[in-house]
């Protein structure tokens, strides 16, 4: 069995924090792993990507395009940026909610985050769609983003994981006063 | 043993730790930093870890450190090692006691650096053998190896991992803490005619080198972590020589195909010589694929020529593989479905994507820079002026619409080049802008050149008390050290006034108007002067209160939004807007607002 699983968005995002949690989860049941994202220059705002890949006969992070299992896209023109790496039949988890660049700003243009979706939706088969931000807002936190996120994916059954296990690794990792905040974005 | 899932930087650290590290420094530098961070984090107190304040400073702590038995690792990035390259090229006629590693991670892209320079050339170059791991276990292992053969053969050795070694996370195979080695350093043991370098030494030396690097050759050539991956069919006659993150692509590659046999080279330099000639012989042609210089395809051509080998050696110097930038999955199966005479997968058709929006990299919401960047402009409106920028967050103050980085060049140059184009175009307002650790780092020299030399310039020292661009890391003028001591801190003024720059005064860059008229003020005087904008990184502090826009008093000019381009501020319908999750409060736009509509949370009642 193997899974190449692909998350973008914008920094901030908690992509990476997403990418690690999925990461403990195959350790935890001794499933190999690797996982490369973009570190550097890439600071808030930036575009953000995390590779990872579960499963044996794995010799990199990142890996061709035309193969990743499921795109996990935390803001609309990312997930339309990386659609390349999407095998055919593949899935896409999408949160609805546009992150308007400085430059957009600075030139006018109107990007709303709607023409991506509708994109998506016209060359994937499988969309699912997740509006991030009534989420985060009947859930109490903008921090929950990733959760509501990851808790979509693995809905989605791309993941060898089962909502428990993530909510049994996700316990272990973040402090114990915001648990019942990040079990209820995984459950959303 | 056990399993971690860590990253390559975390691996190499740990690795160091289990071959009985003693002391580690270095120079933050993307993509090496977390070497020495997480070296700190394990740190029970038995290791001395220090932030240097450069490369050089780094390498030559080390290399005491490392006479007197200590195992030794420096870190750094690539232009890292250029600093430190002075101690490098005579530290290797000296050797060492105790096993020395210098970690120089390089940036194939190049992603977060100035140049794409192969630090596989400077292995050759100071005749110091190179490690070159391709993956996160490698790097963990080969660390420790790394360790041995220094202190084996009483030699600094290089190791050079790339980018997507460093970056790259994997669950990988580490030792228990009972089966790390331990390091007793025995101390340093005086004799002149071993640690002095003096001509006869060094010739001496020279000839002992080239005997040591011929043998080390032939070991290399049975190193466990070069070697040959047999074809498929042993009928075939091509070959493909890799190394570091490209073997990888490589064998991605390969799977599920009637695959060439590939040679793998983790140590680059001395070249494994005869290993190279057992994979030459019988084949008719070699892809090389390499990232960064075309090291391992010269050296078999070399080879081929030596041996009277009839192999066509093909890579970047014949076109076969392009000659700047990192190799990609993608770009390395090309390469070798090229080399094969295999099908290339076509792209199927589809729809082009609408217009995506850039990301480029910008100074964050509430950055002090931004204000000290606009300060400076302000004040020099309608005047001839050349703004020379350096290596930071701040190069990022070159982006539109503050667009005020005229130059940037390499770790303090600024100072010294604003000087240059001063001495041509005296007429010109010249400001050399230099982040703090920058400042110690090596941009002390070239106030004193200005002030010696009679310069007329301005320098303008943004200090937001960190190194912000690699992740926070302390320097002299912060008070902590990475053994977690408060010590007195290094003042920028009293180094300035201490070198003779007579006017150096600090101003808040977040109070616009007193910044503006210090710049117009201290831009006017003759000769040497400095200005310190002092404010800390938006990052480290705690956000204010998101400012306000008030709708009745807004006019929609857009100034804020043309003058500042701050994350914070968005157009929403048509109108300048306050993205609250980004805004620190930090006021730079109710202050350059010319209808007072912007106020802080306070506007809203």
């Amino acid at each position: 069995m193997q899974s190449n699983i692909l998350i973008c968005g914008v920094g901030g995002q908690g992509i990476v924090l997403t990418s690690k949690l999925i990461a403990a989860a195959a350790m935890e049941k001794d499933i190999p792993v690797m996982s490369a994202e973009t570190i550097g220059m890439a600071q808030k705002g930036g575009s953000v990507f995390s590779f990872l890949r579960l499963g044996d006969d794995i010799y990199c992070p990142m890996f061709p395009e035309k193969t990743a299992d499921i795109i996990i896209g935390f803001e609309p023109a990312e997930a339309v940026r990386m659609l390349p790496y999407l095998k055919d039949g593949g899935k896409i988890v999408l949160n609805t909610h546009p992150i308007m660049p400085v430059t957009a700003t600075l030139s006018g243009s109107d990007y709303t985050g709607r023409e991506m979706i509708e994109y998506l939706q016209r060359n994937v088969e499988d969309v699912t769609l997740v509006d991030g931000d009534r989420a985060c807002e009947e859930i109490g936190s903008p921090k929950v983003l990733n959760m509501v996120m990851l808790g979509a994916a693995v809905r989605n059954d791309v993941l060898p994981f089962t909502i428990d296990e993530i909510e049994d690794i996700m316990k272990k990792t973040v402090k114990p006063q915001f648990v019942e905040l990040n079990s209820k974005a995984l459950r959303y | 043993m056990h399993k971690e899932f860590l990253m390559g930087n975390a691996a190499i650290a740990r690795g160091a730790v289990a071959a009985g590290l003693n002391v580690v420094s270095g120079y933050p530098g993307t993509p090496s930093t977390e070497v020495l961070e997480t070296t700190a984090k394990l740190n029970d107190g038995s290791i001395y870890v220090e932030w240097s304040v450069n490369e050089k400073a780094a390498l030559e702590l080390g290399a005491g450190a490392a006479y007197s038995g200590a195992r030794a690792m420096v870190t750094m990035k690539q232009v890292g090692l250029n600093v430190a390259s002075d101690p490098l090229m005579s530290l290797a006629y000296i050797g060492v006691k105790g096993g020395m590693v210098i970690m120089v991670a390089d940036d194939p892209g190049p992603i977060s650096s100035q140049t794409e320079q192969d630090t596989r050339h400077f292995a050759s170059f100071s005749k110091l053998p190179c490690f070159d791991p391709s993956s996160v276990q490698e790097a963990y292992d080969m660390i420790q190896d790394a360790f041995e053969y220094s202190e084996k053969y009483h030699t600094p050795v290089l190791f050079r991992p790339t980018t997507r070694v460093c970056h790259g996370y994997a669950s990988v195979e580490v030792k228990d803490e009972s089966e790390y080695k331990v390091n007793k350093p025995e101390g340093f043991v005086k004799d002149s005619s071993k640690w002095v370098i003096f001509p006869r030494l060094s010739y001496n030396a020279h000839m002992h080198i080239e005997e040591r690097n011929a043998e080390l050759s032939q070991v290399f050539s049975d190193y466990g972590h070069n070697f040959i991956v047999p074809a498929k069919d042993s009928s075939c006659r091509k070959g493909i020589a890799t190394h570091g993150i490209s073997y990888t692509y490589v064998m991605e590659a390969l799977k599920d195909k009637e695959a060439p046999a590939v040679f793998k080279v983790s140590t680059p330099f001395p070249f494994p010589e005869q290993a190279a000639v057992k994979f030459l012989e019988g084949l008719d042609a070699v892809l090389c694929i390499e990232e960064l210089d075309p090291v391992i395809e010269r050296e078999l051509t070399y080879i081929c020529g030596k041996y009277h080998l009839s192999t066509k050696i093909l890579g970047k110097l014949t076109h076969n593989v392009k000659t700047a930038g990192e190799n990609t999955c993608g770009s390395v199966s090309v390469n070798i479905a090229g080399f094969m005479g295999w099908d290339i997968p076509e792209t199927s058709e589809t729809e082009a994507p609408p217009a995506l929006p850039v990301r480029p990299p910008v100074l964050c919401a509430g950055c002090p820079h931004r204000a000290s960047f606009f300060a400076v402009k302000e004040a020099m409106k309608g005047k001839k002026s050349v703004f020379c920028g350096d290596i930071g967050c701040y190069t990022l103050g070159n982006a539109m619409p503050l667009d005020m980085v005229d130059t940037c060049l390499c770790m303090g140059a600024g100072v010294n080049i604003t000087q240059g184009i001063g001495k041509i175009e005296p007429d010109t307002n010249c400001f050399a802008f230099v982040g703090d650790s920058t400042f110690f780092a090596s941009a002390i020299t070239g106030a004193v050149n200005a002030v010696y030399n009679q310069a007329n310039m301005t320098l303008v020292v943004l200090d937001n008390s960190t190194t912000a661009m690699t992740g926070h890391q302390p320097h002299p003028g912060t008070g902590r050290t990475m053994m977690g001591q408060v010590v007195d801190k290094v003042s920028i003024q009293e180094v300035l006034r201490g070198v003779g720059v007579k006017t150096v005064e600090t101003v808040d860059p977040l109070d616009l108007k007193t910044a503006v008229e210090t710049v117009k003020r201290v831009a006017a005087e003759d000769g040497v002067k400095a200005i310190i904008f002092k404010s800390p990184c938006a990052v480290l502090i705690k956000s204010g209160k998101p400012a306000v826009i008030d709708p009745d008093k807004c006019t929609n000019c857009k100034r804020c939004i043309k003058t500042l381009g701050c994350p914070g501020i968005v157009m929403r319908d048509g109108r300048p807007a306050i993205e609250n999750s980004l805004c620190t409060g930090c006021g730079l736009c109710s202050q350059v607002c010319p209808f007072n509509a912007i106020g802080g949370a306070g506007n809203a009642e």
